[in-house]
């Protein structure tokens, strides 16, 4: 049964307190990828991905892999809200022994599909996932998201090129275009032009959305699940920190937590406390 | 004159014995020509993957079919396995999935092309990763056996083959052959030659000239260099007293680097490293370049003299 917009928006803000709680209470982490990811992440896991919470290693399942593995709060907090892992699972993010390691990691939570955190890799794997799928003839669909800082790696055009030679229909790529990077603005760091026509020029199809627009969203996703001829990318436009106003569009918090008082300003900005 | 093979052939072999497992899938990235895995590509195209010249692209679509219940086969060079060290190291060690890389080509032993293509640190790069079995055979036949029983491993590995041909060693001993377990090519008392690679039929010639001194050599086939068979190399040290390592790879990390570490908080005997002294080689034929290397046969003979000569 799918969400509707409203609770899809309303599950994207429950993810967005637990994202800034998770970051608060280990006092480090990325917040900023997180918050501009949840909305994709939430219509995605709602009502698209193909999963079974209570047995994540069913083998036809779709995959999910988060290839900007450090945005690992949102991914564990839709998990949680899945029911992948528990609401306590997410205290012990950073943690040691904590299933909820810093950057995602197969080998400790359910419900993640690879161990990312070095940038560059996750389409890769999709794409041995996704060939591993057609081996099989497999319905299942392969979703990767990536960073737009990330695709400054040369590894992702390697693999962007070889899943066009490879015409994997059943791999799509959801790219969080926050426009910041770890250091600063993607512009200052590294220009990467127009990026919907080096996909389209690798033979891909594209489509761009507004990525905090529900019902973009989900028309977006619906462009990715309806489209099996062709390897497709969603190009996400977003606002890195998106729902924390002084995280918003600001590159310090790529990877920084808020101290006590900036929580007290998040809480009540995402509507879990009173001004 | 015994039979003459390249390692590499042993390979593309052994790709075609495991071939109807439906499960065994092979990646290439344009060197299956060199590699040997153009063979199972011709028999079985749907279950090639052509990565193009993309050896980090190929390392990580591996670990997504081992992910997904396929046991992949990637090779390149040894030279170019090295570009994907991280791809290695993150998506595939720490991950543990069972992902099996061969490296053609490995060492200065491979000849013309010249430095750039001479792997001379692959086995010492691969060997600090956990998780991951490192191989390197010495003959086809060993190559193929040993490739054959990676299909069960269940790990993560790295196999090391040569381009040149050298001496077969193994017709009809093919049970003998199991990863890491070393493998007594000649027994003698007086030093024991562990070698692995294009550099064991050295120590055998070694072995032979050091017989005619009235000095006796055992020589071990040490083709799995992790997990080390340190029972083995116990044995050797506690029986001869006096070790020699040999091999076509950069004398800081590689095998005699293992054995060294093994020894030193063991059986601190004698032990005398032969291999590629930190330096780059250039281009010349494969007999050319262990000379020049100072690791053919007469420098072993040498080596396992002054190890004899410091026992106590």
């Amino acid at each position: 049964m799918s969400m509707s917009i409203s609770e899809l928006e309303e599950l994207a803000r429950k993810c967005r307190v637990e994202i800034v709680k998770m970051v608060y209470r280990a006092q480090a982490g990325h917040p900023g990828g997180s918050l501009s990811e949840i909305d994709l992440l939430s219509a995605l896991y709602a009502n698209y991905l193909r999963a079974k919470p209570d047995q994540p290693d069913w083998e036809d399942r779709d995959r999910f892999i988060l290839s900007k593995g450090h945005a690992s709060p949102g991914m564990y907090a839709i998990l949680a809200e899945m029911n992948f892992i528990t609401k306590q699972d997410l205290e012990s993010y950073r943690v040691l022994g904590g299933v909820c390691q810093g950057h995602v990691d197969m080998k400790w939570c359910p419900g993640v599909d690879f161990s990312a955190g070095s940038l560059g890799m996750g389409l890769s794997f999709g794409m041995g996932c996704a060939i591993a799928g057609r081996l099989s003839s497999s319905v299942r669909n392969v979703f990767v998201m990536l960073g737009d800082g990330e695709i400054q790696e040369g590894s992702v055009w390697e693999a962007a090129m070889a899943a066009k030679h490879h015409e994997l229909g059943n791999l799509k790529v959801i790219l969080d275009c926050n426009r910041i990077q770890n250091d600063d603005f993607c512009e200052n760091q590294m220009r990467m032009f127009d990026i919907p026509a080096k996909w389209q020029s690798f033979g891909w199809d594209v489509k761009e959305i507004d990525g905090h627009n529900m019902e973009e969203v989900v028309e977006g996703l619906d462009f990715l699940v309806s489209n099996n001829d062709n390897p497709a990318i969603l190009i996400a436009h977003t606002v890195k920190g998106k729902g924390v106003s002084y995280m918003e569009d600001n590159p310090a918090f790529h990877g920084a937590a808020p101290n006590k008082e900036q929580f007290k300003v998040a809480m009540v900005e995402l509507g879990e406390a009173e001004a | 004159m015994s039979r003459m093979a390249a390692t590499r052939d042993g390979y593309g072999q052994a790709l075609l014995d495991m071939a109807e497992n439906e499960k065994v899938v092979v990646l290439e990235a344009d060197l299956g020509k060199s590699t040997k895995s153009l063979h199972f590509r011709k028999a079985h195209p749907e279950r090639t993957v052509s990565c193009g010249i993309g050896e980090q692209n190929m390392l990580l679509t591996a670990a997504g079919l081992a992910a997904s219940g396929y046991i992949p086969f990637a090779s390149t060079f040894a030279i170019f396995t090295e570009r994907a060290f991280e791809q290695m190291r993150n998506g595939i060690a720490r991950t543990d999935l069972a992902v099996h890389l061969c490296g053609s080509h490995g060492g200065t032993h491979t000849g013309t092309d010249g430095s750039s293509a001479q792997s001379i640190e692959d086995l010492g790069i691969y060997r600090t990763l956990p998780n991951v079995v490192v191989l390197h055979p010495c003959d086809d036949v060993s190559t193929r056996v040993l490739t054959n029983q990676l299909v069960d491993l269940g790990k993560p590995s790295y196999t090391r083959t040569a381009r040149n041909k050298t001496p077969v060693f193994y017709d009809g001993r093919e049970s003998e052959i199991r990863i890491g377990k070393g493998v007594i090519l000649l027994e003698g008392d007086d030093v024991a030659i562990i070698a692995c690679g294009v550099m064991v039929s050295e120590a055998i010639s070694a072995a032979e000239q050091l017989a005619e001194q009235g000095i006796r050599a055992s020589v071990i086939d040490m083709h799995t260099i992790k997990p080390l068979d340190t029972d083995l190399v116990g044995k050797m040290a506690s029986k001869c007293g006096a070790i020699v390592t040999a091999e076509d790879h950069n004398i800081i990390g590689g095998l005699g680097g293992s054995v060294a570490e093994f020894l030193s908080s063991t059986i601190p005997i004698p032990l005398e490293r032969v291999g590629v002294k930190d330096r780059f080689g250039e281009s010349g034929q494969a007999d050319e370049m262990l000379d020049l290397m100072e690791i053919s046969a007469p420098f072993i003979v040498a080596a396992a003299e002054r190890a004899i000569n410091r026992k106590q």
